[in-house]
């Protein structure tokens, strides 16, 4: 094998839902890959080069080349890499769906779960409104897609959507315990939930998605210094 | 082979990008014209999540988000021409300034919207979106993926084409040529493909139509 032949490295950061995402890929794929941990606050000059607009993590680097956006990287492995687990379906039509709750979850859900952490009073009671109903959308909208219920989830079997999921709720309990709102509600959302439960319990997540306690600590610092999330 | 319908209603913008890319994989389609005020319960079947046009709707089964629909039909449809690169890392490339044209093309319609300091504050966005294409999106390309009109340029072809009627309409110049000549040369590039040609909404008619929206959107703010 060549030098630099396939060579896989992650420009990420270990608490970056977007990060854990492609951890997550990589990982299902079973793609030996570099990790390296950028501080945010210090970022690389590598880091800057490859995603010189918008300056953010993650990067996948393949041979050299870089490619960023998460859910874009999603697709590029899934199309790279095409022995191992399919991340998204064949079908034209099925892939559309996916694509659509994709954006939904960024733009949408996102878009919320921002305004919340990041308003006070009654500006933050509207937020909270808001998350629950993007949330009742999300639920209804996976109950549609998935009329059979969550199918069953391990190692080999792990699409795009389990991915998204994973990392967005996966660490569910440390963001209740930070921010004292319950939003993964079993009883208002219960497909959500029960699917977060099963993924929760799969070794490779459980290998990807940050420790509680230190995520717990570094939310309690954000929102202590009223800082934002920057990726 | 099974039917082909699109919601809309012209002159919007993300419309337009499914017609162009309709037209030139020579799809036929049946436009079902769509009275925003008053939406018909088939749209609202159809997009339920967020009641907008454009939707798809192939073999009955529906597509919702213009460029979700657009990556739906280069899929569905893939033979010449072909909209999108053939390897992975062009097609990640590709699908990067699409996002970005999604996310960031939004500051045209905010300073559609606006007046006073936040018309000022949506100008800088609107110019650094543009900077930003002008010098790592397009370069010195014809298109944004060589030589031929891909799904990129129907991304772009109308927050460009938008953008020098909304100038008008609020009365202030930001699309320079001498600012932006890679993106100047390409809209008008873009403008002379006989598909684009024959479907773009006419600019006179679009000055009128803005302003008049505008007049009311100031109205009731």
């Amino acid at each position: 094998e060549m030098e630099g032949e396939n060579e896989v490295k992650l420009h990420g950061m270990w608490a970056s839902t977007y990060s854990k995402r492609v951890e997550l890929a990589l990982r299902v794929k079973g793609i030996p890959y570099e990790y390296i941990e950028e501080d945010l606050r210090n970022k690389s000059p590598l880091l800057l080069q490859y995603n010189s607009v918008y300056k953010k993590v993650p990067v996948l680097v393949h041979n050299g080349k870089p490619i960023t956006e998460s859910y874009i990287i999603l697709e590029y492995i899934d199309e790279t890499w095409q022995n191992g687990p399919r991340l998204l379906p064949q079908d034209p039509y099925q892939r559309a769906q996916i694509r659509f709750w994709a954006s939904f979850i960024q733009q949408q859900l996102f878009g919320s779960f921002y305004k919340l952490i990041s308003s006070n009073g009654e500006e933050q009671e509207k937020a909270v409104e808001e998350v629950f109903e993007k949330m009742n959308v999300l639920e209804k909208g996976m109950k549609e897609l998935l009329p059979e219920g969550v199918p069953e989830v391990d190692g080999n079997n792990f699409g795009v959507l389990d991915i998204l999921v994973t990392a967005t709720f996966g660490p569910y309990k440390a963001h209740e315990e930070v921010f004292g709102l319950k939003v993964l509600d079993p009883e208002k959302y219960p497909l959500l939930f029960s699917w977060v439960q099963k993924l929760n319990e799969i070794p490779l997540v459980k290998g990807v998605l940050p420790p509680h306690d230190k995520l717990v600590a570094l939310l309690q610092f954000i929102k202590q210094n009223d800082l934002k999330p920057s990726s | 082979m099974a039917e082909v319908k699109l919601h809309g209603a012209l002159p919007s913008p993300f419309v337009y990008r499914v017609i162009w890319a309709l037209k030139l994989k020579g799809v036929p389609y049946e436009f079902v014209s769509e009275d925003l005020s008053n939406k018909s319960a088939l749209l609202l079947k159809y997009n339920p999540v967020h009641k907008k046009i454009p939707v798809l709707v192939h073999g009955g089964k529906p597509v919702c988000e213009s460029m979700v629909i657009l990556e739906y039909i280069e899929e569905t449809w893939p033979h010449n021409p072909s909209l999108m690169p053939n390897n992975p890392y062009d097609r990640a490339h590709a699908r990067f300034w699409i996002k970005f044209a999604e996310d960031k093309g939004v500051a045209i319609w905010k300073m559609f919207r606006s007046t006073g300091q936040e018309l000022q504050n949506t100008m800088k966005e609107a110019l650094e979106m543009l900077q930003t294409v002008e010098e790592h999106g397009l370069g010195d390309k014809k298109f944004f993926n060589g030589d031929n009109i891909g799904l990129v340029d129907l991304a772009f072809g109308p927050i460009v084409y938008w953008l020098q009627v909304i100038e008008d309409v609020v009365g202030v110049k930001l699309f320079e040529s001498h600012k932006f000549p890679h993106l100047h040369a390409w809209i008008e590039n873009f403008k002379q493909i006989p598909v684009i040609e024959e479907n773009l909404p006419n600019q006179d008619e679009l000055l009128v139509a803005l302003k008049l929206r505008r007049e009311q959107l100031m109205a009731s703010a």
